[in-house]
């Protein structure tokens, strides 16, 4: 046994300089901001050009843009909101959060941290430099589907590259998180007694080993194709332009719940805390998400029902797609009934997770929907797949991470933020939300398609609709903005460490804010501490 | 998995490396989109500034963390830590491979046959594009792209690469024992058979290549065939380089005797992965070589 070394003073130096403190960073707070810093930029940059989408669906005919541009702005839309903001946001809310909740002084690789964060900007900056390229930026959807991506102009090469720094930026973050939750828990931490945020993190990084690598082969077969001479997808050389779609979904139904399951261990950190109740089956929760971990792998193939699968295939892709509605429908009744005769009180973070319950009963319905193969027939690739799943990548995983912040934002600044205007903002987003998506299901049900910059006189009403609700949900973030600046630079309303009355779990034993090294030394944890997560429940 | 058992929590200090490397990789790759897209010479400069920054920066970083190993820094937990660290991207780089061999399998189960006039779909596609392609395997499809050519035989190259890597991972393993029983000669010895027999397997791969290209025609642009085989072997082959070199920064460690009994991490990381590279090509042998 080596001795144990006192690095940790080292550490605590005051006078760093503004480059020391964020370039060369092994602190998980500090990288964790930087994290959600810039998925909140990324949340704005992708942001503008969904309002630039809506307002030239605004009225039928082609107004504001041409129409190849238009198609530049739905492709970079879904990467820069994929994997510029909510993997980001999830990763940055990791960072925070999960060396609190285990009694741990750090994450367990820390300079490798900071890699994965750095790799994000840049990758970026190549994404977004394809705007001002010959050609334009990649238009042919964040799906990448070839042959018509090999169709695009010098973005192709910057676009793949990008995928692949993304790609490695964030398995090591995952290889990093796992590391820690396995390696760094403080002793009575044990895996059934750990937070929900700390579990459904556990699970996602697998998928994110297990499903990033493939994603990074996948486009690295399309670079072959585009610069090389191969013929993967080129069906007079014995390929098949289909095969990219069966190894983009592998990656890409993963995908999904990586952007959802980090969530779900946000809502069951909030809804007990607000109903005053341990959460209800922590147990079956954990399962839960173990099992929609371990179905995601097996239904890539619904999202191409209408390619030409044997038959046979589309019936097992549709049974296993409408399996995962049984672990998914536990965790929504498990939060039912934890709110089930508790204690309820409506502070700005419980609203949220209400609101993601909801919205997300309503994206997960949909769903199912679509996983009927005759149905999807007719839904496939018009605005009903659009509403869906910002139905749940909006009310669901952006709401979650929204709640989040103003779920731990005392703790990590300290002070508290307004309750009106956090509230309003609550408020102003919920009704939004529904204007802008909910009339895209009566579009999609009309067969409006999506990817298309005009449309027929007859969806002239709900575009417009629709529109309106966009602008009004996307200024609403406005108010977001001004509440967490607020909070952290001019509130003067001192937060005390426990935050919220119910709320339990480690992190709420350190002051707030937290010191910049959580845990120097291992706490002394016991059960009670833990009574969140149910472990005293029993 | 046990959680700390140190009495005090390990942080490392900061580091400028982790930066580095991501000006380096930015550089790298947007030298090579540029030079992918035409833009010569400027593709190929700013992609050797970035290669060279790698390079600098891999010295910088793990030299940086060799000092600190050596100095008896790391705890037992950050020596946990870097464990599972070194084991899940194993766990990433097999997916990436999985991404590879999941599309041959795809193309050879369904593709092919169907080209062929297997099935519901096959009917269409035989009966109204391709008529008369008949399935086979190797192909370069029905639009015969990249002309005739001939694959490579199994039980040529391949077979004798087979055993060279079967006995390197055998080697390297029992360099392991050797430093665990601290018998330094028998180490570096077979560390050293170790590296030998990995850079044997790369130049009869350089060689199996060139005598695809120039005596069999079989090249990048031979179909499909052309195509699996090459991002398959190739991928393979550019993990065996990697590997030989952390191979050969071990032996000069072993050298410079940075390892004893107990403390060897280095190494065995090292060993985990050329042992991960040894599965892949059997893998390869089996499922592009022989069937």
């Amino acid at each position: 046994m080596s001795t144990p070394a006192v690095e940790v003073g080292h550490y605590q130096e005051h006078h760093q300089s503004f480059f020391e403190r964020w370039f060369m960073s092994t602190n998980h707070k500090d990288i964790g901001t930087l994290y959600l810093c810039f998925s909140f930029l990324m949340l704005f940059v992708g942001g503008s050009f969904a309002m630039l989408i809506r307002a030239e669906l605004f009225e039928p005919g082609m107004q504001l843009m041409q129409p190849y541009f238009f198609n530049e702005l739905t492709a970079m839309h879904g990467l820069v909101m994929i994997f510029g903001v909510i993997m980001p946001a999830f990763v940055g809310l990791a960072n925070w959060m999960i060396p609190m909740q285990i009694g741990a002084p750090d994450m367990a690789l820390p300079r490798l941290n900071n890699l994965s964060f750095w790799l994000l900007p840049f990758a970026f900056i190549l994404l977004l430099s394809t705007f001002f390229m010959p050609g334009g930026a990649p238009a042919a959807g964040w799906t990448m589907y070839p042959p018509l991506v090999l169709q695009g102009g010098e973005s192709i090469a910057f676009l793949i590259f990008s995928i692949h720094l993304l790609g490695i930026s964030s398995v090591l973050g995952s290889i990093n998180i796992i590391a820690t939750i396995l390696n760094m828990r403080a002793p009575g931490v044990d895996l059934m007694k750990m937070s929900m945020f700390c579990w459904s993190w556990l699970i996602t990084s697998f998928l994110v080993i297990a499903v990033m690598p493939v994603l990074s082969g996948a486009v690295t077969m399309v670079l072959f194709d585009r610069f090389f001479g191969t013929n993967f997808f080129n069906a007079a050389a014995g390929g098949d332009p289909v095969m990219y779609q069966h190894v983009f979904w592998f990656f890409g139904h993963p995908e999904v719940y990586i952007m959802i399951l980090p969530a779900f261990g946000i809502i069951s950190e909030i809804v007990p805390t607000f109903a005053r109740k341990p959460l209800f089956g922590y147990r079956a929760m954990v399962y839960a998400i173990a099992c929609i971990a371990f179905l995601s792998f097996l239904v890539w193939s619904h999202h191409m029902f209408t390619v030409g699968l044997p038959l046979g295939a589309e019936v097992f892709f549709m049974y296993a797609t409408m399996l995962i509605a049984v672990p998914t429908g536990v965790k929504i009744f498990n939060w039912v009934t934890t709110m089930w005769k508790g204690s309820l009180s409506f502070e700005t973070p419980m609203l949220w997770a209400i609101g993601f319950i909801v919205l997300f009963s309503i994206g997960g319905f949909s769903g199912v929907m679509m996983a009927l193969v005759p149905a999807d027939f007719q839904y496939y690739g018009t605005y009903f797949i659009v509403a869906h799943f910002h139905y749940v990548l909006v009310g669901g995983a952006l709401f979650s991470i929204i709640g989040a912040t103003y779920y731990w934002l005392p703790k990590w600044s300290g002070h508290m933020y307004s309750g009106f205007w956090s509230k309003l903002h609550f408020w102003s987003s919920v009704i939004s939300v529904n204007v802008l998506f909910f009339p895209q299901q009566f579009l999609g049900f009309a067969g409006m398609p999506r990817r298309i910059p005009d449309y027929n006189v007859a969806f002239a009403n709900w575009n417009m609709v629709s529109s309106i609700g966009g602008f009004w949900f996307g200024a609403t973030q406005l108010i977001f903005v001004g509440v967490v600046i607020h909070c952290v630079f001019f509130s003067r309303a001192k937060a005390s460490s426990r935050v919220w009355e119910h709320a339990y779990g480690l992190e709420w034993t350190l002051p707030s804010p937290a010191p910049h090294h959580s845990f120097t030394v291992p706490p002394v944890v016991d059960d009670s501490q833990l009574v969140q997560t149910g472990a005293t429940a029993h | 998995m046990s959680p700390a058992q140190a009495n005090l929590y390990y942080v490392p200090h900061k580091s400028r490396w982790p930066f580095v490397a991501v000006i380096g990789m930015f550089l790298f790759m947007v030298g090579a989109a540029n030079w992918l897209n035409g833009h010569e010479p400027a593709g190929q400069i700013i992609l050797t500034l970035g290669a060279l920054t790698i390079v600098g920066m891999l010295f910088g970083w793990f030299g940086g963390v060799i000092k600190e190993s050596l100095s008896g820094t790391f705890n037992s937990q950050a020596d946990g830590s870097f464990r599972l660290g070194m084991m899940w991207f194993i766990m990433s780089e097999i997916f990436f491979f999985a991404a590879f061999f999941g599309g041959l399998f795809y193309i050879r189960t369904f593709v092919v046959p169907w080209l062929g006039g297997a099935g519901d779909k096959g009917i269409i596609t035989n009966g109204f594009i391709w008529q008369g392609f008949t399935a086979a395997w190797p192909t370069n499809g029905p639009g015969a792209v990249g002309g005739s050519f001939t694959a490579t035989s199994p039980w040529g190259i391949p077979l004798l690469n087979t055993l060279l890597l079967l006995s390197s991972s055998m080697t390297v393993t029992i360099a392991h024992h050797a430093l665990r029983a601290g018998n330094r000669k028998r180490l570096i010895g077979f560390l050293g058979v170790t590296i030998i027999l990995g850079l044997l397997f790369l130049g009869f791969q350089a060689h199996e290549y060139w005598d695809s290209y120039v005596n069999l025609n079989m090249t990048l642009h031979s179909g499909i065939y052309g195509a699996t085989f090459y991002i398959l072997t190739g991928f393979h082959g550019l993990h065996v380089t990697i590997g030989t070199i952390m191979l050969i920064v071990m032996w000069f460690r072993c050298v410079r005797g940075h390892f004893d009994r107990e403390h060897h991490f280095g190494f065995e990381a090292v060993s985990w992965y050329w042992h991960f590279v040894d599965v892949v090509w059997l893998c390869l042998f089996m499922f592009v070589y022989i069937l």
